[in-house]
C-alpha cells in the first residue's frame, strides 16, 4: 500500500470557551471526523497544537492520551456503543473503571446520578437491549457525563434517532449546556445545529464559517409544538 | 482498574457464548486428563515391576561363578567351581553391608510321595535363606543350623509342590518325601508366593539344609550361588563393592578378571524399570500433545473473541481504557478457560485413573509431582496462547476499532 500523506485539515483555528455549545457543520469528506478525533483525543494532529484545559496534546504516549480521554472528555456516539448484556448502570460506570482514584463506592453513585440526570432513574438494570434508541443514547450521555469531563464530544448524537426523541436529546444537551457542560456537537442537520449557541462549518479543511447562531431554538418548546405522539 | 473487576468482565464474556467457552475448555480437559492418567498408568507400571522384583528377595545381592577361564578355554558358569564355603566363610566374617548371607546349591529331580509324584527342584540352603527371599512359613518350622552341621534329611517345601504330592489336603508336616531315592522328612511349608516376573513358578520348590544336598545329592563342596541382602536399597551398590572386594582378595585375583559375577535387585529392577521409563515418556508425550491442541483451541477462541468485540475495545480505548487493561482483559479470560479447564481436567484424569485401576486392574500410582505438573503447564499454556491475541487487541487503534463493522 502506498502511503499518501493527506491533510485533512488546513490552517484552521478557534477556541471554544467553557460553558459554550458549539456544533460543527460539513459534509464528508470536510474534514469533521479528523477535527473530532483530533478533539477527542484519539489522534494527535501532525502539525500545529491543541490545547484541551490548558494541557497541550501533542507527541503524547498512547497510555498518556488515554488518561487525558478518561478524565477531561466524554464521549457520545451516533450509533451509542454501549455494551452489550450489560446493565445501563455498569455502562455509566465503565470509563470510572478506568480511574484509579475512584473508588467502588464512588464509581457507583457517581452513575446512579449521572442516570438520575438524563432521566433514566427507573432503567438502571436494564440492558441496551431492553432500552429504546433515545434510552440508549441517554445511557450514552449519562457515561460521558460520569467522570465530569470539562469537554462532551457528540459526534452525529442524533443521527439515529427520529425527529420526536431527536429534540428530547438536544432538550437534555441545553439543559446540561445551561447548567455549565461545554458541548461540541458534529453533525450534518442544519435543523439540529440551531439548538447549539455557535456554529462551526468545515469544507474541504478549512474553515468557511464560525457565527454564533441566532434565532437559537428551545428544544423543549419544539417539543411541546409537535403532535401529541400516538399510542397504539 | 482492579483485578476483581478483571475477572468480573472476563467471567461475563465467557458466559455469554457458554457453550463455546466450554468447548474450548474442552481441549484443556482432556489434554490435562490424559497427561495425569498417562503418567498415572506409567508410574504404576513401574511400581509394579519394582514391588514384584521386590518381592523376590529383600534387596537381594546374588553371587554366582562366572567367567572363569582354565587354559585359555572360557568355561560355562555352571561348569565354574569358583565358589566355596570358603567365599561364604570369608563373606560372612568381614562384610559389614550384608544382613544375612546363604549359600545355594540345587538339584532337580522327580519327588515322590506315596502314589504321587511331581518334577521340582530341591534347593540347598541356610536357614537364612528365609528373610533374603522374604518367604514366610504357613505350617511347621525352618531347619535349624544344626540341621545343617548334621546335614539332616529335612524338608521344607512349596504350596506347589504340596499340591501336587498331597492332593487329598493332609498335612505334609511329618510325612516323608523321597527324592533321587534318599527319603527326606517334611518339617515346615512354606506360605504362597505366586508367580515371579518373569513367570517363574516360586512355589515349586523344596528347601533342605545346604550340607545335605551338597553331601548326599550331589557328592562336592562347590557352591552353585550365594544369596545374601544388603542392610537397605541405599547400601546395595556398596554391598556389591565390598563383596567385589573380599571375593577378589579371597580369590587371590590380584590384577586379573573376576572369576564371579555380582547382581544386586536394583539393577534388575533398574533394568526393568528403563523399558516402561521410555513408554512413560512416550505416552505422557502423546498426552501432551493434545495439550498443546487445546491451548490452540483457546487461541483460536480469543481472536475470534477480539475480532467480534473490536467496537468493544474501540469504546473502552476511547473512555480511557490503556491498553494494558485490554490486554488483560484478554489474557485473563484465557488464563479463566485454562485454569477451570485444568482444574476439571485434574479431576476427571483422577477419576479415569480410578476407572482403570478398578475395572483392569491395572497398577496406578498417582503422583503430586504429575497433577502440579500438568496444571502448571495448561496454565502456562493459556497464558502462552492468550498472550497474542490480547496483545493484538491491546494494539487497535481506538478510532478503526470504533468504526469497525
Amino acid at each position: 500500500m502506498g502511503e499518501e500523506t493527506v491533510r485533512a485539515l488546513k490552517g484552521i483555528s478557534f477556541t471554544v470557551n467553557k460553558g459554550e455549545f458549539v456544533s460543527i457543520m460539513g459534509s464528508s469528506g470536510s474534514g469533521k471526523s479528523t477535527l473530532l478525533n483530533i478533539l477527542g483525543c484519539l489522534d494527535q494532529p501532525s502539525s500545529g497544537s491543541y490545547l484541551i484545559d490548558d494541557r497541550a496534546v501533542k507527541n503524547l504516549s498512547r497510555n498518556a492520551l488515554a488518561e487525558i480521554r478518561n478524565e477531561k472528555i466524554g464521549f457520545i456516539f451516533q450509533s451509542y456503543n454501549l455494551l452489550p448484556r450489560t446493565t445501563a448502570l455498569e455502562n455509566v460506570e465503565l470509563p470510572l473503571l478506568y480511574n484509579k482514584k475512584v473508588s467502588t463506592k464512588e464509581r457507583r453513585e457517581r452513575a446512579l446520578d449521572a442516570l438520575n440526570k438524563v432521566g433514566l432513574a427507573s432503567r438502571l438494570y436494564h440492558t441496551p437491549s431492553q432500552l429504546s434508541g433515545g434510552q440508549q443514547q441517554r445511557v450514552a450521555i449519562a457515561r460521558s457525563l460520569v467522570n465530569e469531563p470539562v469537554l462532551i464530544l457528540a459526534d452525529e448524537a442524533t443521527g439515529n434517532l427520529d425527529t420526536r426523541t431527536s429534540y428530547e436529546i438536544m432538550s437534555l444537551f441545553q439543559e446540561l449546556n445551561a447548567g455549565g457542560k461545554t458541548i461540541v456537537f458534529v453533525t450534518h442537520e442544519s435543523d439540529i445545529a440551531l439548538f447549539t449557541q455557535r456554529t462551526i462549518v468545515l469544507k474541504d479543511g478549512h474553515i468557511v464559517k464560525d457565527l454564533q447562531v441566532q434565532n437559537r431554538a428551545n428544544a423543549k418548546e419544539l417539543l411541546s409544538q409537535l403532535p401529541k405522539e400516538e399510542t397504539i | 482498574m482492579s483485578t476483581l473487576n478483571l475477572i468480573k468482565i472476563a467471567w461475563r464474556a465467557l458466559l455469554i457464548n457458554k457453550m463455546r467457552a466450554f468447548l474450548t475448555m474442552l481441549g484443556i480437559i482432556i489434554g490435562v486428563a490424559s497427561v495425569i492418567s498417562m503418567l498415572a498408568i506409567g508410574e504404576g507400571s513401574k511400581e509394579g515391576i519394582k514391588q514384584q522384583i521386590s518381592k523376590m528377595g529383600a534387596n537381594m545381592i546374588t553371587i554366582r561363578p562366572g567367567a572363569a577361564t582354565q587354559g585359555g578355554v572360557r568355561l560355562d558358569n555352571s561348569a565354574s567351581q569358583s565358589l566355596t564355603l570358603k567365599d561364604l566363610a570369608a563373606l560372612k566374617k568381614e562384610t559389614s553391608l550384608l544382613t544375612h548371607i546363604s549359600p545355594q546349591v540345587n538339584k532337580g529331580g522327580q519327588a515322590i510321595s506315596g502314589a504321587y509324584n511331581w518334577p521340582t527342584s530341591l534347593y540347598g540352603v541356610s536357614p537364612e535363606y528365609l528373610p533374603i527371599r522374604v518367604l514366610t512359613l504357613a505350617s511347621g518350622s525352618m531347619f535349624t543350623p544344626s540341621d545343617v552341621r548334621t546335614a539332616a534329611k529335612v524338608l521344607v517345601i512349596g504350596q506347589t509342590v504340596v499340591d501336587n504330592l498331597f492332593p487329598n489336603g493332609e498335612d505334609p508336616v511329618g510325612k516323608t518325601i523321597r527324592f533321587n531315592n534318599i527319603p527326606f522328612k517334611v518339617i515346615g511349608v512354606l506360605n504362597k508366593k505366586g508367580e515371579s516376573t518373569f513367570g517363574q513358578d516360586q512355589d515349586n520348590i523344596m528347601l533342605a539344609p545346604y550340607t545335605s544336598v551338597q553331601k548326599r545329592l550331589l557328592a562336592n563342596t562347590y557352591l552353585q550361588s550365594i544369596v545374601s541382602s544388603a542392610k537397605s536399597e541405599d547400601e546395595a551398590a556398596a554391598a556389591v563393592e565390598e563383596i567385589n572386594t573380599i571375593l577378589r582378595k579371597t580369590h587371590k585375583l590380584d590384577g586379573m578378571e573376576n572369576d564371579f559375577n555380582v547382581f544386586s535387585q536394583q539393577e534388575l529392577i533398574s533394568t526393568f524399570s528403563a523399558t516402561s521409563e521410555m513408554l512413560t515418556v512416550l505416552l505422557v508425550a502423546i498426552a501432551s500433545i493434545s495439550l498443546i491442541v487445546g491451548g490452540i483451541g483457546i487461541m483460536n477462541i480469543m481472536y475470534v473473541s477480539v475480532k467480534e468485540r473490536t467496537r468493544e475495545i474501540g469504546l473502552r480505548m476511547a473512555v480511557g481504557g490503556k491498553g494494558i487493561y485490554i490486554l488483560l482483559q484478554f489474557l485473563v479470560e484465557a488464563v479463566f478457560i485454562s485454569v477451570t479447564g485444568g482444574l476439571i481436567g485434574v479431576a476427571l484424569g483422577l477419576g479415569t485413573t480410578a476407572v482403570i485401576s478398578t475395572t483392569l486392574g491395572w497398577p496406578i500410582k498417582i503422583t503430586l509431582f504429575s497433577i502440579v505438573v500438568s496444571f502448571a503447564v495448561c496454565t502456562i499454556t493459556g497464558i502462552f496462547f492468550g498472550w497474542y491475541p490480547a496483545k493484538k487487541a491491546s494494539e487497535l487503534d481506538p478510532i478503526t476499532a470504533l468504526r469497525f463493522e
